[in-house]
């Protein structure tokens, strides 16, 4: 009788922010909808209730149903039966439980059969899935693509497909091929017009998909044809009932096994084009990677918390030299830190939600009606945060949760390398989350301009402008000077990259994990106001952030213009 | 038919009071579990027939509204609280007169209750409503198999295995703990349903959303049944309507420490037998 949300108050206070005000309001638009359906709220309070209380629904089903199957559904994992992908028998009542509670559309609108609900409460939802089963989440999750859908997809498309997805379709995004991973602009995938059958017709091949047997697909193709770069790409959208499409394997994987990794062959399988030709990558791709990314973001976190339960438990219940293991200091200390990450990683996606869900409900809106001069001003503010805190989120949490899922199995000792205890499970899972979605060193290049032209500075500004508990004021004054020294660093990088051009790719990760740092502090001592034990858990974190950027520091002041060739030397190597 | 139980499975120290009865205030008061295997079993029914419905009915105080609540977000239609002072102190005999004079009235062609509660363990109110309204019962029902025009097929778990029957309807069945479990509540049901009340329980959101709803939708009425609403005789209610006395309540310690093994043997039997009734376990 586990709940995921009713025993997590970290997770709990995430959903009381008062931005939330702000997005109700955006959400519900004056709770028009009030009269239309007998489930949409009728004020802000109204709308808060339903959430916690769907939240708390959500946290059942994946104590009670999800998380007991994890063990299960990763030794089973799927396999391919006449070309379709069987999900292990877990992961069917997995489907099962998350339909019959409702949770299908969680923010898709009410007239498609959905829920409405802020993309905060999506991403919590998402959290505590992860927690429970990881490649759950993999499945689960990926109706996020009906947001983009809904974003560009016709009035007739959406009618079709978000009324399925609603009902409980799932979805995949059929992206990467054996020579596109990374590099998406290099898609082959055809998709050619048919006048006689009057639409498009998917032909080739496509790897890695998760999910890939899923009932609604998002297919980057090449519709133009002769072109070889990203401006000949669409997306089309493929209705898995129409036929055409054949699962030839599912990968075997080191983690989240239970998530079916798919190779698909397309032969003349038909798809409806989703908004312009030529777009794909460049507009509608960016969107879903941009979601999909905090997606990841909240599998992390999620992983973060499994990880850190794990260990705290077994470090309270294994005794060693006569007492247990968490009484010595080398033990608390990891603990400690485990959890300043996984609260600070939570403030950050949470933040992060936060940005980016005004900034997509002003572009919902001004699809609607044009945007007061406020309004639009609003949504370029939020834009601009949304842009660089998803990377940071992204790159942040994905590698917590390969360092919380490291140290877990370090705390069990020799138990945690045996078969025998969730945290090796933990571990292969975390393994993928700091690759896909763009690694972290993609991560680091899309947020890199956040950096060096602004955005986070100006952000950290206003950090350091509200008001903290007094308790905090030592933290705020370390995290001032430390914003100096950055700011420094900065300086010396872009300085040094006019005459030497690699040097600031060279620099960009430990430049942006400075400023993540010091933006996580600074989410930690602020939630200090309303509970002590967040500053506890900043006062940790500000340690991590003074000894990081020391040694980021150094290593920039150290390296030199001319590194850069001693750097890039091994390229002649092998 | 469901009933709400404080929760027996997870006591503390504090669960019995001094005099040996059930300290209710520290237990949280749940849906017994039983009941909601119960409740499944008849949503499944409710999936397979078009048009039917789902009702609970249940006997308590008026927090007792909190199952019909749950039930509903489940995906029940709507409920009954008999509720009424001149209920109290009712034994399983009293509890199923008051159940059949309201299901008389109200009538069903499927009634469903778990097959016991675990506060009183009897499993006698199931098939004492079924005799008091003269119907065939079928319990231990794990799964039903088949529902035709005028009969139903049910599977039973026994003892030592399974049987399947067939009843005509109306019919009471009392449902098995290893039937399917309940499924979860539903985010629409819960956001629909979360302001369905009694009419007593009104009073205390006079001026809230909910009282506001609760006039304007018919859905969110949970009717609310007194003793004058129903046609029973009153001496059969309650304290007065139940021959149950308990005479002592006795608080068992477990005191061996170590397991004793017997065999089949006449002589082991005999031992058995004498310490049986040494300790007035027999006899």
């Amino acid at each position: 009788m586990a709940n995921f949300f009713l025993d997590n108050k970290d997770l709990q206070y995430h959903l009381e922010h008062p931005l939330m005000q702000k997005i109700v309001e955006l959400k519900e638009r004056g709770f028009s909808d009030k009269e239309l359906y007998d489930n949409a709220p009728h004020n802000f309070e109204d709308a808060m209730d339903n959430y916690r209380r769907v939240m708390e629904i959500t946290g059942g089903v994946c104590g009670d149903v999800i998380a007991p199957n994890a063990e299960g559904v990763d030794k089973e994992g799927p396999r391919v039966v006449n070309d379709r992908v069987e999900y292990a028998s877990g992961t069917v009542e997995n489907m099962k439980a998350v339909n019959a509670a409702g949770l299908d559309g969680l923010t898709l609108p009410r007239r498609f059969g959905g829920l409405n609900f802020p993309l905060t409460c999506f991403v919590m939802a998402n959290e505590m899935v992860a927690r429970a089963d990881a490649s759950f989440e993999n499945i689960w999750g990926l109706q996020d693509c009906a947001e983009t859908l809904n974003e560009f997809a016709s009035e007739e498309q959406k009618m079709k497909y978000l009324t399925w997805v609603c009902q409980g379709a799932t979805c995949a995004m059929d992206l990467t091929e054996p020579d596109a991973g990374s590099d998406l602009g290099a898609v082959q995938l055809k998709a050619t017009w048919s006048e006689e059958r009057q639409t498009w017709l998917l032909n080739g091949v496509k790897r890695f998909i998760t999910n890939g047997d899923g009932d609604v697909s998002l297919v980057l193709a090449r519709t133009e044809e002769g072109t070889a770069d990203a401006r000949g790409l669409s997306m089309l959208v493929y209705d898995k009932r129409n036929g055409g499409m054949k699962v030839r394997r599912i990968e075997n994987k080191l983690g989240i096994k239970g998530s079916p990794t798919c190779e698909l062959v397309f032969t003349d399988a038909p798809a409806e084009l989703v908004g312009d030709r030529k777009m794909g990558l460049i507009k509608y791709v960016m969107s879903l990677m941009n979601a999909a990314r905090l997606g990841i973001g909240a599998q992390s976190v999620g992983l973060c918390e499994a990880a850190y339960r794990e260990a705290l438990a077994y470090a309270h219940s294994r005794q060693q030299f006569g007492k247990d293991i968490i009484k010595f200091p080398a033990i608390s200390e990891m603990l400690s830190n485990m959890r300043a990450k996984l609260h600070g990683a939570r403030a950050l996606l949470y933040e992060t939600s936060r940005f980016v869900e005004i900034y997509k409900q002003y572009t919902h809106i001004s699809h609607e009606r044009s945007l007061e001069g406020e309004e639009r001003q609003e949504m370029k503010f939020y834009n601009r945060l949304a842009d660089g805190f998803t990377p940071l989120v992204k790159l942040f949490s994905s590698e917590y949760a390969n360092s919380l899922a490291y140290d877990a199995i370090q705390i069990h000792g020799g138990s945690g390398f045996m078969k025998d205890y969730p945290c090796e499970r933990l571990y292969r899972d975390a393994r993928i989350m700091n690759i896909y979605e763009g690694t972290s060193q993609l991560q680091v290049v899309a947020a890199i301009n956040a950096v060096t032209k602004g955005t986070f500075m100006e952000q950290i500004a206003r950090y350091e402008q509200e008001e903290y508990v007094e308790a905090m004021q030592p933290i705020v004054e370390q995290m001032k000077a430390l914003k100096v020294r950055v700011e420094a660093m900065i300086e010396r990088v872009e300085e040094i990259n006019k005459e030497f051009p690699q040097f600031k790719d060279f620099h960009a990760r430990r430049l942006v994990e400075s400023v993540g740092h010091i933006i996580i502090t600074y989410l930690l001592a602020r939630q200090a106001a309303d509970n002590a034990e967040y500053g506890s858990d900043a006062r940790l974190f500000a340690k991590l952030t003074q000894s990081y950027i020391a040694s980021a520091e150094c290593y920039i002041e150290n390296t030199t213009g001319e590194d850069v060739e001693l750097i890039s030397a091994v390229q002649e190597q092998y | 038919m469901a009933k709400q139980v404080p929760d027996t499975r997870n006591v503390g120290k504090d669960a019995m009071t001094p005099e040996g009865t059930v300290n209710r205030a520290a237990l949280p008061a749940i849906f017994n579990p039983e009941d909601l295997n119960a409740l499944e079993l008849a949503l499944r029914l409710k999936d397979s027939a078009e048009g039917s419905t789902v009702h609970i009915l249940t006997m308590g105080p008026q927090r007792a509204a909190d199952i019909i609540r749950d039930a509903m977000f489940r995906g029940a239609d709507g409920g009954y609280l008999l509720s009424d002072r001149k209920f109290a102190g009712s034994d399983t005999l009293a509890t199923s007169y008051a159940l059949s004079c309201v299901l008389k009235e109200i009538g069903a062609d499927i009634i469903v209750a778990g097959r016991q509660a675990i506060d009183g363990d009897t499993a006698q109110v199931g098939p004492q409503v079924a005799e008091k309204l003269g119907l065939p019962q079928i319990t231990y029902a794990e799964e039903v198999i088949e529902v035709k025009t005028d009969t139903i097929v049910v599977r039973r778990r026994l003892e030592r295995g399974v049987e399947t029957v067939e009843s005509p309807m109306p019919v009471v069945i009392t449902v098995n703990a290893s039937a399917a479990a309940v499924r979860p509540q539903n985010a629409r049901l819960v956001m629909k349903y979360k302001h369905a009340m009694v009419q007593s329980e009104k009073a205390a959101k006079e001026g809230t959303l909910s009282a506001e709803l609760f006039e304007q939708r018919d859905y969110l009425k949970i009717v609310e049944l007194t003793a004058a609403d129903i046609d029973c005789d009153e001496m059969q209610l309650g304290l007065n309507g139940s021959p149950t006395k308990v005479k002592k309540i006795e608080n068992v310690v477990f005191q061996a420490k170590e397991a004793k093994r017997l065999t089949s043997s006449d002589e082991d039997i005999n031992e058995l037998m004498v310490e049986l009734i040494a300790g007035h376990t027999l006899g």
